[in-house]
């Protein structure tokens, strides 16, 4: 093992705290009376439900499909009964809820039916269809949904695969003890991304704090029919970032704004490459992980836990203690504060850490920069952390961006070696989300702009029409008088064939008297049909309702008639 | 001597001309100006400033028509960036033209509507979906809550709800505790 490393800029070396987890077995927690299995749990689209409320489920059946390409399907943890589809407080720092799906166990743990996938036989774009349907994705940190990660993409192959067996974070030790215990089935999957990314080398860099990861990973490696090379690697946090993983196996950099793949390299987490295993050969969904529970309790471990137990039944399970200052979900580096902990473990959660005020003193009182650009040795990412911090506090974004600001990890080094003890990641967040949100009000203005201006056009080009349209009419109407014109002088003509002079009033004339004999037809159509054969008694009544009208008629003239011989 | 005169002379009508040229194929179309300040503008088109729509404000101003603080959505943010683009003093918001207001969008009471289409030819930007005597629905994304929607409703089924944080809307805070420290100690 004489494979020359390279050393990435930066980094610090805070205390470790890893044997206080890794004394114990791996203890496979209880199963809960209650899973909460929240649809956003990886990078891209939630998953959408595909169950209803009271239907029983089974273990492993698929109770959220996978929604667009960036996106992976959510299954149920165990067997039992769909309570509720709402939203429900799930592990964010701001505490705000999201889409879960509630089943109340029935103790049973009854599987659905499942069965190993000949990857071999396979076309890789099913197989990643597969993988998408058994709701794999990235269990380093990122959630990124496993199957597109495992898509070399038409131009680039990936020629070498990354096994990250860095855990460099402080307490977290659940990549260490999947190492030590399931190191052939890491590898079984490490064969299967091999043959979808068709790798040519292939090494798992692990740190020297882990020597008994390293024998067990070594041992399983040599059993393999393909070449791995188990890397030893210093442990310097944050080697276990992919970027710095990849800068000290191959000293090569991913360049600023660029992926991994970009220089033929895909990097893996071994829980991710162990999931994929148990989905490949075992048929299983996603839906167990291992997650460490250290800190301030009684009985710092790992556990293997169900996707959806509550983080609380964890914590008493490891012995709770007083004097709790706080919970956060991932390392003291990275990790963030829960809000409460009725929250699930989701597939991100690899550590469990209670604070207590003796482990994590409150940090004294944040003191102005001094600018002695400590954070700036510090960075892993080659950044200025006091510029960044400058621009981001007084809101310049524009050159928070020109200092490279989404290059930085958060992986909180400048916090920790800053003097003054400025909480900077924290800025660096703010910066970064106020940035998104405004690319994301722009393009709704964008947006906005784009449908006025259609609209204004619209309104245009309907008015157009209209005048288009009523010009046409008059015009229309204009022909059918010259048109009518024509006829009346046709009319008139016949009289003008007597010899008689043709006048306007002629016509008009055979006009109205055209119109007065229609009338009169009219009328004889719509003469009644009962008068025709009538009895003489029936003759008489009307001859009397005749005699009748005709007085009234006489009576009602009267007046009238006289009123016109009056002058 | 002359032949020197004479090559300036040619070389100065060569390039008049492709000057001249360039001018008319490269013309710019349209006012750039007013197109960079439109690109400020929120574009929720209210005409709260006074104007029928962000465009015709963005011209005034670029023609000095107009001052720069009568758009409420654009708040005092958008104040500040337009006094940055055109080099003068940021002032407050002109209280005349409205205050701004937390963004919201507009929301049809479906058993109410009538379906009178009035509202749909209020709206700036096509985002209600409808037709006569059918029942009337806001397209959420599109709406940008200008509310000029709501006075033509002659059953006042119309109002403007305040856009709820959820988890892919959430924004990390500026770190003020820590802000306030420092102010603190600075001062001290
Ligand atoms: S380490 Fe802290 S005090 Fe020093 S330059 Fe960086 S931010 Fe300023
Ligand atoms: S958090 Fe960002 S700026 Fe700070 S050290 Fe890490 S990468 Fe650099
Ligand atoms: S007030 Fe309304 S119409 Fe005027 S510029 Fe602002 S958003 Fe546009
Ligand atoms: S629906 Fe109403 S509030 Fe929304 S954009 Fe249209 S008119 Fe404005």
């Amino acid at each position: 093992m004489s494979r020359e490393l390279f050393k990435f800029k930066g980094g610090v070396h805070p205390p470790e705290h890893k044997a206080e987890s890794t004394s114990r077995p791996i203890h496979a927690a209880p199963l809960p009376k209650k899973l909460v299995i929240p649809l956003r749990q990886h990078i891209g689209n939630p998953a959408k439900p595909v169950v209803e409320i009271g239907e029983r489920v089974l273990k492993g059946q698929m109770i959220a499909a996978a929604d667009g390409y960036i996106s992976t399907a959510v299954h149920a943890s165990s067997s039992g009964t769909v309570t509720a589809i709402d939203l429900q407080p799930v592990p964010h720092i701001s505490g705000l809820p999201d889409l879960c799906i509630t089943i109340e166990t029935d103790g049973r743990d009854e599987w659905v039916a499942h069965a190993p996938l000949d990857y071999q036989a396979m076309e890789p774009s099913q197989l990643r269809m597969q993988l998408r349907d058994l709701g794999l994705a990235g269990l380093g940190g990122a959630v990124f949904p496993s199957a597109v990660k495992l898509d070399p993409g038409a131009s680039h192959a990936c020629t070498t695969l990354i096994i990250n067996g860095g855990e460099c974070e402080p307490w977290i030790t659940c990549d260490d003890m999947l190492m030590r215990h399931h190191a052939d089935e890491i590898l079984q999957g490490v064969g299967i991304m091999r043959h979808l990314l068709g790798s040519t080398e292939i090494l798992v860099g692990i740190e020297d704090n882990k020597p008994e990861a390293l024998d067990s990973m070594r041992s399983a490696a040599a059993k393999l029919d393909f070449a791995v090379e188990v890397v030893k690697v210093p442990a310097r946090y944050p080697g276990g970032g992919a970027k710095q993983m990849i800068e000290t196996l191959t000293g090569r950099q991913v360049p600023s704004g660029k992926l991994s793949t970009d220089i033929g390299i895909q990097v893996f987490n071994v829980g991710t490459s162990y999931a994929l295993a148990r989905a490949i050969h075992h048929g299983e969904p996603l839906i167990t992980r291992l997650v460490t529970v250290t800190g301030h309790v009684l009985r710092p471990q790992n556990f293997e836990v169900l996707i959806g137990t509550p983080m609380h039944t964890l914590i008493t399970l490891a012995g709770d203690r007083d004097g709790t200052t706080g919970v956060l979900m991932g390392g003291p580096m990275m990790g963030v504060p829960m809000p409460n902990l009725d929250v699930p473990v989701v597939k991100a959660t690899n550590c469990i850490l209670v604070k207590s005020a003796e482990l994590f003193p409150p940090l004294p009182k944040a003191l102005p920069c001094i600018r002695c650009t400590r954070c700036a040795d510090a960075c892993p990412v080659e950044l200025q952390p006091q510029e960044l911090f400058r621009f981001a506090k007084a809101g310049d974004f524009g050159r928070a961006q020109e200092y490279h600001l989404f290059d930085c990890i958060e992986c909180g080094c400048c916090s920790y070696v800053c003097p003054s003890h400025i909480p900077l990641v924290d800025f660096y967040r703010y910066a970064k989300s106020e940035i998104w949100a405004r690319e994301k009000d722009k393009r709704a203005a964008d947006l906005a702009r784009e449908r006025h201006e259609f609209r204004q056009f619209r309104q245009e080009r309907e008015k157009k029409e209209k005048a288009e349209k009523l010009a046409a009419k008059a015009q229309a109407a204009r022909a059918q008088a010259a048109l009518d014109q024509a006829q009346r002088a046709e009319l008139a003509a016949a009289p003008a064939a007597e010899g008689a002079a043709v006048s306007d009033t002629d016509a008009k004339k055979a006009l109205i008297a055209a119109a007065l004999a229609r009338a009169q037809a009219k009328k004889s159509d719509a003469a009644p049909k009962n008068v025709d054969q009538l009895t003489s008694e029936q003759l008489h009544q009307i001859e009397e309702i005749e005699a009748r009208r005709t007085k009234i008629r006489e009576l009602a003239r009267k007046p009238l008639e006289s009123e016109e011989k009056k002058p | 001597m002359l032949a020197a005169i004479g090559v300036m002379v040619l070389l100065a009508v060569a390039i008049g001309l492709v000057l001249g040229w360039s001018a008319i194929r490269f013309k710019v179309e349209g006012n750039p100006l007013a197109e960079k300040i439109d690109a400020i503008l929120p574009q929720t088109q209210c005409g709260q400033c006074g104007f029928p729509g962000c465009r015709p404000y963005a011209e005034a101003i670029a023609k000095g028509e107009a001052d720069i603080n009568q758009c409420p959505p654009g708040g005092e943010e958008g104040v500040k960036k337009l006094a940055e683009l055109l080099g003068v003093e940021p002032k407050p918001l002109d209280e005349a033209h409205g205050t701004p207001k937390p963004k919201s969008v507009a929301f049809i009471d479906e058993q109410t509507c009538i379906g009178c289409t009035l509202c749909i030819q209020a709206c700036p930007v096509d985002a209600i979906s409808g037709a006569a005597k059918q029942m009337h629905t806001i397209i959420a994304a599109e709406c940008t809550g200008c509310e000029l929607c709501l006075p033509p409703c002659p059953v006042d089924c119309i109002s403007m709800v305040p856009i709820a944080e959820d988890l892919p809307h959430w924004k990390w805070k500026h770190p003020v505790v820590m802000m306030k420290k420092i102010a603190e100690t600075e001062g001290a």
